[in-house]
């Protein structure tokens, strides 16, 4: 199976074994050619053609799609590839709207990085004119898609289709027409995309990016009328470092705490809180519908493209999403809520809530008929670490600093939420002492662990005392797609399933910084936050102080009460009437 | 367009997917079906399929349909007028032929079908027929051997007829 064979490249005898093409063998022996289209996660796809070379002398070929054979010699940078790579992407720059200075992604896209390391000093081809450009798409709250910027790649087409199993972007038209679109020209908020911005995250151009809240957030930080506070989702933390040469998956929150004062907020706090909040709402709701005979199996509700993907799509199992709103949700209005509480100075009126988030579908979220007007912005990763460069913060210099109390202490249970199986993990260990009054012993649920292509569904058993929890866990809308229908077929044999819509979870959201070029960033991030689970003090969310003072002090004593009720459950609706899919 | 577009009849669309076993792989069959139907294929009834049938989209399917020329995305109209523009024909003249036409039943920038429905209008690339260059067919009859004043002298014919 694993014969070693070699092969010449640059003529250096090297050995392979099981790489699928040329392009692995060139990068796992320390050679590397440019590419577009090749997103490791992704399918093959051959289209950009920067990844040629020659072989033998004779051939030129694309190393992505090529096999590897005994023998061959490969040239990555000769003479002739490079003029022909050259000549690519002289032609690719041709028709882009060359508008680097203003993009979006400039600093952050892969046409402008190679063009720049290929010399292009000069295009031979006239310049896109303006009224050439095709129209901008920002009709949405999450994602602006610039078509004129596009380079035919097809990763966000793939990432929509082999993620989300949704292909809500396909190629339109041929030849020189061709071109990436939702159906029939439609904006994607006309469409059922559910704005997970993975497709952004593959992009490798500006075509796709993240509609920007800077300026508003800038703008209310400026304003003295205005408190604005800020929470950070649990996989800012493992990913925002990357942004600063850090390692993947290196914890920097203490860092971001110091930069979010140095920014201008006014107080600092923690998501992680929140899912602990999420979690003990959570785990009572189903711990309810487990013993009282309720809708069951349940589905976690924190993803807001799956609760859309539910809502648009499969509006007859809304039923079974657990009415507990998601982390972002619930913090925003127990702040409002409760801050002008604990801090002077503060009313519901003038707090403005900011969330640092990894995920471009929470934009939307935010906007929800049922919970809008509670987080008033949300920012991702890439976002705010643009606001850190832009206001000169040395972010590796700074010293780490605290969260602001009553919601800033967090338990492992709420940092695991970043990856896919963390929010179950986490409901287990809470539903178990829910039912037993007794702690879980071993509290770390591995069969639930994992974020790679091949962990994106999960079971496991859970023993809760003789009763047989069935626990289902899964990775990308494609996956859940699956386990909805053996749902749909009577053949579901799981009682909680959790949902994250993009591959890996939350870790690997379409707001992080850029991660699609190397498959083992999400497992290097989910590790991060493992590693800083098993180290703190509190790692079961019902134990979390702060959550039992929440509790005693504003919410009613218990889980479930009506205030809590009021605050952080919400309402799904049939999104399926309007949409383009209801044809009768 | 002043005719609007008629209801899709789902039935229908269901009984051809059914004869295809409703697999993704037999979606040109499938739209070349439903363009027999409906003279070509409604924004609807891609939406239907592309919901329907496992493994595609919506927008999977009308990338298919614009990929292929052999697809309408409009409604053709009462005379579908095709002109010839393969090589034999274009240097005998198709240009102007197609110029005329167009001027003739009114068509507006970028259109292929007329606001009345009447006329449709599309260039193909060789009907085979080179000897009668330049060929223009309306509604499977041919042309041959057109004047850019030969096909308004045959316009003007059809629209006496309909009067």
């Amino acid at each position: 199976m694993s014969d070693k064979k070699t092969l010449f490249i640059n003529n250096t005898e090297v050995e392979y074994t099981n790489e699928k093409t040329v392009l692995e063998v060139i990068r796992n022996n320390g050679f590397d050619v440019p590419t577009f289209c090749h997103r490791p996660d992704l399918t093959q796809f051959g289209a950009c053609r920067m990844c040629i070379i020659e072989q033998d002398g004779k051939y030129i070929q694309a190393s992505c799609t090529m096999p590897p054979k005994e023998g061959i010699r490969i040239e990555t940078n000769s003479e002739k590839v490079r003029k022909i790579r050259k000549t690519i992407l002289e032609l690719l720059l041709a028709n882009h709207k060359r508008e680097c200075l203003t993009c979006n992604k400039s600093g952050n896209c892969e046409l402008q990085k190679y063009a720049a390391e290929y010399g292009i000093d000069e295009i031979r081809f006239p310049k896109l004119e303006e009224k050439d450009y095709l129209p901008v798409d920002s009709m949405n709250p999450s994602l602006v898609r610039d078509p004129s910027k596009c380079i035919l790649c097809g990763a966000c087409v793939r990432a929509c289709s082999e993620f989300q199993g949704h292909s809500v972007l396909g190629f339109v038209n041929r030849g020189s027409n061709t071109r990436v679109e939702p159906m029939n020209g439609r904006c994607l908020s006309q469409v059922d995309c559910v704005f997970c911005g993975q497709c952004q995250a593959v992009c490798p151009t500006g075509a796709i990016s993240i509609k920007s809240s800077i300026d508003e957030v800038w703008k209310k930080i400026n304003d003295p009328e205005k408190k604005v506070v800020v929470q950070f989702a649990p996989s800012v933390r493992v990913a925002l470092g990357e942004e600063f040469n850090l390692e993947p998956g290196e914890n920097t929150i203490g860092k971001i705490y110091a930069a979010a004062r140095r920014l201008g907020f006014d107080l600092i706090f923690d998501t992680n809180f929140s899912a602990d909040l999420t979690i003990t709402e959570e785990a009572n709701e189903f711990v309810e519908r487990l013993t009282k005979g309720g809708v069951l199996p349940m589905f976690t509700s924190c993803c807001p493209a799956w609760v859309r993907y539910i809502e648009t799509q499969h509006p007859e199992l809304i039923k079974h999403l657990s009415s507990c709103k998601s982390p972002q949700g619930m913090l925003s209005p127990v702040m409002k809520e409760f801050l002008p509480k604990y801090y002077e100075g503060y009313t519901k009126e003038n707090i403005v809530v900011v969330s640092v988030m990894p995920c471009t579908a929470k934009k939307y979220e935010a906007i929800r008929e049922q919970l809008y007007g509670e987080t008033d912005f949300v920012l991702t990763t890439q976002e705010f670490a643009k606001m850190i460069k832009a206001a000169g913060i040395n972010f590796k210099a700074l010293k780490e600093e605290q969260a602001n109390s009553p919601f800033g202490q967090y338990s492992g249970a709420g940092t695991i939420f970043g990856a896919s199986g963390g929010v179950a993990e986490a409901a287990v260990r809470t539903a178990y002492y829910y039912v037993t009054g007794e702690e879980l012993s071993n509290i770390d649920v591995t069969p639930l662990r994992g974020v790679d292509a091949n962990s994106r569904t999960k079971d496991t058993i859970i023993d809760i005392k003789g009763k047989q929890v069935k626990v289902r866990v899964v990775s990308t809308l494609k996956e859940a797609e699956k386990s909805l229908k053996e749902l749909k077929a009577g053949k579901a044999d799981f009682h909680i399933m959790e949902v994250m819509a993009c591959p890996g979870g939350c870790i690997n959201g379409g707001g992080q910084p850029t991660s699609c070029l190397d498959s083992t960033i999400k497992e290097k991030r989910a590790q991060g936050l493992y590693e800083e689970d098993k180290n703190l003090e509190y790692r079961k969310s019902h134990t979390n102080p702060d959550i039992k003072k929440l509790y005693a002090e504003c919410l009613g004593g218990k889980p479930g009460s009506e205030i809590a009720h009021h605050l952080l459950h919400t309402t799904y609706m049939d999104r399926f009437t309007g949409s383009y899919k209801d044809i009768k | 367009m002043t005719t609007s577009t008629p209801p899709i009849d789902t039935g229908k669309l269901d009984e051809i997917i059914r004869q295809f076993e409703g697999k993704k792989t037999n979606l040109i069959a499938i739209l070349q079906k439903v363009q027999e139907i409906y003279k070509y294929l409604p924004e609807d009834a891609m939406t239907y399929i592309g919901s329907r049938i496992d493994g595609i989209s919506p927008a999977t399917v009308f990338g298919v349909a614009t990929f292929y020329a052999q697809f309408s995305l409009e409604p053709k109209g009462k005379y579908e007028i095709k002109v010839c523009d393969g090589t034999a024909c274009h240097v005998r003249g198709s240009m102007p032929v197609l110029d005329a036409v167009k001027r003739k039943i009114n068509l507006k920038n970028g259109k292929m079908t007329t606001e009345n429905g009447m006329f449709s209008l599309e260039t193909v690339s060789c009907l085979g027929a080179c000897s009668l260059a330049p060929a223009m067919v309306i509604n499977g009859k041919i042309y041959p051997k057109m004047t850019a004043a030969a096909a308004e002298i045959v316009i003007d014919t059809i629209l006496k007829e309909n009067v």
